[in-house]
């Protein structure tokens, strides 16, 4: 297995001229700037993880002559802050990211979606959306951005009930196919990215694929922005390269007692202690949108699940029964067994129902509230009992 | 042609074929619940989930188009195991007090327990963590949330088939629920009480309002008088609950089953029927009069038809500004209700205030209908009772009727007479047809001219129908209609309504006379009628109407000798001083919420 070791990195916050980024990627193609993308093997920077390559591949290859891109600007998994601050420093780069995406896929329109709590950053952005319009004008786009805003609604993060929201709709999510490749917002080809995604792009533009290539491993090039909280001396955002172990990042950030660290937010996974070395952040271990959470010997893993499952069951959006009804039956179970009205061995029926849940719910919320549950339940089972 | 294997079978289906639809159609059957054939796909339930080969997770077989080369299973372990978890989860939030619901053995959820989650339990009870609430505030049907599963064919139906979205989903997570507009009462919102609703709940969570027991009641009150009227779309969907395919007439063995029951007088609504062409017949031609010879500028038309109390509830709250288009007739159940306790108590001679006036409907709208205070022109409630198709089914095997080897029985006489124009008032541009019959005999002295008398271009499932009628050869009381072009419009299922009332808003529409009925199909696809409903059963109830005005002697409603006589002896000529009085009404301005 690669190990990169932890590396600091200064891309997504780098000072750059990015008119002159802008410019080199109004001369190039859209089939080479996709190109770009697919040499450097960007995966997506919201946690999913696909690559960003083949999804402008995909818009640009719809013959629909309106096609948008979307900024999925509604970062609401528990533990994330890095988008906030990335638009707060650079939202040029964000706005720039979009321009080339539009350009790479034929898209004239694109839509921030901001989430609901970031409304007070709305008035700067703006106005640096004003400039960044009449500098992209000058170089000669045809593009332009308008912002939307989210309401505060986790599930709305999801991409197509993102598109219900943009569209005044509930922001339930959609069934798939189609995707939104093929029919995103307004039913029109919309290739959705992340925020740091999208500065990302724009930075592959600037020093090159090969450039790129360089940071991280096979599997998760390059670096990515992590939003570090709990039980560390040192919390807030920290760029560093894809490829370490959760040893080496607990080494550097934890407090000597960290007994766990939550990966991914709530939709992500519990990694204990005994896996600390074992286990690399990346695609090709525990993947991350950047929630990072430590947890010391302080803390009751019993808590930590039942504050997840507090969270998914107010915020999933109610339409599919595995997820509407299994995360009740995960608290409810829980509290159960807790408090000894429920045998132990019931914890066994509730990690087939995270199974059933992960396989039947109909997005990404509900298929992955099974892994919070079992990698904690799976992990500190005496904790979830005694 | 797109190839794909299906449990190994191999299969060939059109483009866009959803894996469910093709999985039909190799007789492999997949469990659905959200899924409904008159409804757009939701794939919310995931009942139907199904394996691909490939893929991360299950899929959806009623949300999943087929592709090239696609491997599907339908029943592996992994399936197996999730369709079980989702039914027991169903199960977990569900009020299952099966024995006390009025849909007990006529409920999805129930056959999908029965099938997979028999037995032991997995999960904890959930019911009573949820602070579910029982709307019985409509006079039409009851909404008991702790029945309802979200699957949503309800807020869909609501939306989709009626563009009134009384209902909709509001809240998120485990408070997510089924509401209206500021979670107001149902009888507070725009709710039309078609009761579309009702006929696509796959549980026990919208169901009608019941009066069975108070009509039982009333027929072992000895000093009771209970009529019953029928009305036209009954007799061509009630053996769908008692046993028969649909589209079995069984207008003989319903008249004797009701008999059975004790009711002391077996009536039909379609005499009513036929009184409200000759009324609403005459209305038009006074106002087509009015309007082209007079130049009269206050009479509004298009004139629109206003039997069907969905779609007049429907216009009071949305069209408000349209109020004085609609006809002022009655519907012919409120028509028969007043006639029932003034000239039938006279001709009876009964005291009518011991009459209890009962109909049977194929519609739900109907309770709400008849508990209008406009309703009383007879001084009491003119019809006391409504009850659907289905209650009825349920009193006749109450009594334990052999409906099935019954002989077929007349309606009785005074208000029992009807004609083939009455009963093709069940499907969708049958007052249409009967009005025209009636109405253009008056106007040329001579039979509409279409063969055998089937004014074909007002008929069928089309969302909305138009024709031209050209009147020629007038006799001279009517000459000022010579040469004139009458428009007409149909249109069922208030989506349809929608269309033409936005055109007649704008300006738009050019028709004199407009048939709205609320339900797809008309009344044979009512809110009333047996459960289930898709356009296959509502086509065959609406054959089967035809075949009934086929069958019958008199097919124009002037001809139906009730009808002459009543206008002989009781209402002197249609819209006579009487008849304004017991035959008409007026209607009310609603808010939109």
């Amino acid at each position: 297995m690669e190990n990169k070791g932890l590396t600091k990195v200064d891309i997504i916050f780098e000072k750059i001229d990015p008119k002159a980024v802008l410019i080199k990627a109004y001369k190039m193609t859209s089939a080479e700037i996709i190109q770009d993308m697919l040499d450097s093997g960007l995966k997506g920077r919201g946690g999913a993880g696909f690559p960003t390559g083949l999804k402008w591949k995909y818009t640009a290859a719809e013959k629909e002559p309106e096609k948008y891109i979307i900024c999925n600007a509604d970062e609401g998994e528990p533990g994330t802050f890095k988008d906030r601050e990335i638009l707060d420093r650079v939202s040029t780069k964000v706005h720039g990211g979009m321009a080339i995406a539009g350009k790479a896929i034929g898209a004239k329109k694109g839509i921030v979606y901001l989430r609901g709590e970031y409304r007070y950053l709305l008035p700067k952005l703006m106005i640096e959306l004003d400039s960044f319009h009449k500098m992209i004008k000058e170089i000669g786009f045809d593009f332009s951005i308008e912002y939307k805003m989210g309401s505060g609604a986790y599930i709305c993060g999801e991409e197509s009930a993102l598109f219900e929201s943009i569209e005044g709709k509930r922001g339930e999510p959609r069934n798939k196919p189609p995707y939104p490749t093929v029919s995103g917002v307004y039913n029109k080809p919309t290739s959705i990215n992340n925020v740091e995604t999208l500065v990302t792009a724009m930075m592959i533009i600037n020093h090159g694929a090969k450039n790129f290539t360089q940071y991280g491993t096979k599997d998760s090039r390059g670096s990515k922005v992590f939003s570090v909280s709990g039980d560390t001396p040192t919390p807030g955002i920290f760029e560093l390269e894809l490829g370490m172990t959760v040893q080496q990042f607990v080494n550097e950030f934890g407090d000597g007692d960290t007994k766990a660290v939550q990966v991914g937010g709530a939709s992500g996974f519990c990694v204990p202690r005994k896996k600390f070395a074992e286990t690399i952040i990346g695609f090709e271990g525990v993947p991350t949108g950047g929630s990072m959470k430590l947890f010391n010997s302080s803390r009751s893993m019993y808590n930590v699940l039942h504050n997840y499952l507090d969270f998914f069951n107010e915020e999933s959006c109610g339409q599919c029964t595995p997820c509407r009804v299994g995360c009740q039956q995960l608290l409810k179970g829980v509290e159960k067994v807790k408090k000894g009205e429920a045998k132990s061995t019931y914890l066994n029926e509730l990690m087939k129902l995270a199974d059933s849940m992960k396989i039947a719910a109909k997005c990404g919320l509900g298929q992955s509230v099974g892994n919070a549950f079992k990698s904690i339940v799976g992990n500190f089972r005496e904790e979830i009992i005694y | 042609m797109i190839n794909l294997l299906i449990n190994d079978q191999k299969i060939s289906v059109k483009e866009g074929t959803t894996v469910l639809a093709a999985a039909k159609e190799l007789k492999i059957n997949i469990p659905t619940l959200c899924n409904h054939d008159d409804l757009c796909v939701a794939g919310n339930c995931r009942v139907c989930v199904v394996e691909q080969k490939g893929a991360r997770t299950l899929i959806a077989s009623c949300a999943t188009p087929v592709t090239e080369g696609m491997e599907i299973h339908t029943n592996t372990l992994k399936v197996r195991n999730a369709r079980k978890h989702v039914v027991e989860l169903l199960l977990s939030e569900h009020r299952a007090d099966c024995t006390k619901c009025y849909k007990n053995q006529n409920c999805e959820l129930q056959s999908l327990a029965n099938e997979f989650a028999f037995g032991e339990h997995v999960f904890l009870d959930l019911v009573e963590d949820h602070n579910y609430t029982i709307d019985r505030s409509s006079a039409s049907f009851i909404k008991d949330d702790s029945k309802c599963i979200r699957c949503q064919r309800c807020v869909r139906t609501c939306s989709e088939l009626q563009f009134v979205s009384a209902i909709s989903v509001a809240n998120k997570g485990s408070h997510q629920k089924i509401s209206s507009f500021h979670n107001r009462p149902m009888s507070h919102v725009v709710c039309t009480n078609c009761g579309q609703c009702v006929n696509r709940c796959p549980t026990g969570a919208l169901v009608e309002k019941t009066y069975i027991d108070q009509v039982w009641d009333a027929i072992y009150d000895p000093d009771k008088h209970v009529v019953v009227q029928t009305a036209p779309a009954v007799r061509v969907a009630l053996g769908e609950d008692l046993g028969y395919d649909p589209g079995e007439r069984v207008t003989g063995k319903m008249v004797n089953a009701l008999r059975q029951l004790g009711f002391n007088s077996v009536l039909d609504t379609d005499f009513s029927a036929d009184l409200t062409i000759m009324e609403e017949g005459t209305e038009l031609l006074v106002r087509l009069k009015k309007a082209l010879v007079d130049g009269d500028k206050k009479i509004s038309l298009p004139m629109f038809t206003s039997c069907s109390p969905g779609w007049i509830k429907f216009i009071e709250h949305k069209y408000p500004e349209f109020l004085p288009n609609l006809s002022t007739c009655k519907s012919p159940q409120q028509m028969f209700g007043a006639l029932a306790k003034t000239y039938y108590a006279k001709k009876r001679n009964l005291d009518p205030s011991k009459i209890v006036s009962v109909s049977i409907m194929p519609c739900v709208a109907k309770k709400f209908e008849a508990d209008r205070p406009e309703m009383r022109a007879s001084g009491f409630k003119d019809v006391d009772y409504v009850l659907t198709t289905r209650e009825l089914a349920v009193m006749i095997k109450q009594a334990g009727i052999d409906f099935r080897n019954l002989e077929d029985s007349n309606y009785d006489s005074i208000m029992g007479d009807s004609t083939g124009a009455a009963v093709i008032f069940g499907a969708t541009g049958g007052v249409m047809e009967a009005a025209l019959r009636t109405a253009y005999e008056i106007v040329t002295g001579r039979e509409v001219p279409f063969g055998n008398l089937e004014i074909t271009p007002v008929r069928g499932m089309e969302g909305v129908k138009e024709a031209t009628i050209k009147i020629e050869g007038c006799v001279d009381a009517w000459k000022f209609l010579e040469g004139a072009e009458l428009k007409v419009a149909i249109a069922h299922g208030l989506i349809n309504a929608n269309k033409i009332m936005r055109l007649v808003r704008e300006g738009k529409a050019p028709y004199h006379f407009v048939e709205i009925m609320a339900c797809p199909g008309g009344c044979i696809g009512g809110g009333g009628q047996p459960i289930p409903t898709n356009i296959k059963i509502r086509e065959k109830r609406m054959k089967a109407i035809y075949a009934e005005d086929l069958h019958m002697i008199r097919r124009k409603s002037h001809e139906n000798p009730d009808v002459i006589a009543i206008y002989k002896d009781f209402l002197e000529k249609p819209n006579s001083h009487k008849s304004h009085e017991l035959l008409h009404t007026h209607y009310v301005e609603r808010d939109n919420y």
